[in-house]
């Protein structure tokens, strides 16, 4: 397993994660579908979470804490998930839109 | 950035299905096709996890993301009967605006990156990532955080219960009120 980074560098998998966090900002800013937004945001931690198992591997120091990391933004993320889907069901059974951008009642 | 012929053709091809895949889930119309086009990409990045020595993280975010997030995710979808397109459009204003910000975030980053220089990855040995050793590492030196996130996904159990229930209503009123629907 170790050969196949006698050419991989640090840096690709920065710009690979750069990409990916970038793409999930897209979508937040662009789309107004609430369950698209959370899809969004699980694609952002995502990326997050592979920046983290490279520099783990990156700097090779024989011990799991990068990895560790990546595991307890798991467990956020589901928590997110879930409380973030409760709250779009709620949403919908009041106004029966998923539209984030009706919920603007705030604004008055 | 060394040059890109000379990468491993399991980390192009690997970034290339991801890349295109988080594409397709911001893009696509269909919600559907959307949460599809994301468990693909959660498959990848699995790949990716395998390749960087994580074996056990491979498992779990296919388990974890692929295998109950995503079905909630559908759940929803299904439940609340958005499978259609009813997204309104949006005009080309936003979608030029959004990009760019996303665009200039990219630039920004990769070039404060730019000048990290090469290096190339060290490697972990290979049997960091598998459970035995983490397993260890989360019982000992991550105790605390461990018994936290229980504590964190209680409270996110409890709060998506109460915040699902209709309030103050019975099963049976729940049930009158879905036939009621049903009929008219």
């Amino acid at each position: 397993m170790l050969n196949i980074f006698q050419s991989l560098e640090i840096s690709h998998y920065i710009y690979l994660s750069c990409v990916l966090f970038c793409i999930g900002l897209f979508g937040v800013l662009f789309r107004r579908n609430a369950i698209i937004l959370l899809m969004c945001i699980e694609l952002m931690l995502n990326a997050v979470n592979l920046l983290f198992a490279a520099f783990s591997e990156y700097m090779g120091d024989k011990d799991a804490n990068g990895q560790m990391f990546v595991f307890f933004i798991m467990v956020v993320a589901a928590a997110e998930a879930a409380v973030g889907l409760a709250i779009l069901v709620m949403v919908y059974r009041n106004t029966r839109k998923t539209d984030v951008s009706f919920l603007d009642s705030l604004k008055d | 950035m060394g040059n890109i012929s000379n990468l491993p053709i399991p980390f192009l091809v690997l970034s290339f299905i991801t890349i295109l895949c988080a594409l397709y889930v911001v893009t696509s119309k269909n919600p559907v096709h959307s949460v599809l086009a994301l468990i693909l990409t959660f498959f990848s990045i699995s790949a990716h996890y395998v390749l960087l020595n994580a074996q056990f993280l491979a498992i779990v975010n296919l388990m974890v993301y692929a295998g109950a997030i995503m079905v909630l995710f559908l759940f929803v979808l299904m439940l609340l009967n958005l499978s259609k397109d009813s997204e309104p459009v949006k005009s080309n204003l936003w979608g030029v605006a959004a990009a760019i910000s996303a665009g200039l975030l990219l630039v920004i980053i990769t070039a404060s990156f730019q000048k990290t220089g090469i290096a190339i990855m060290q490697g972990n040995a290979p049997e960091i990532g598998l459970v035995k050793n983490l397993g260890r590492v989360l019982m000992t030196e991550y105790l605390v955080p461990f018994e936290l996130s229980g504590i964190l996904f209680i409270a996110a159990m409890v709060g998506a219960v109460l915040l699902g229930k209709r309030d103050g209503a019975t099963v049976q009123e729940i049930m009158n009120l879905n036939n009621d629907t049903n009929n008219a």
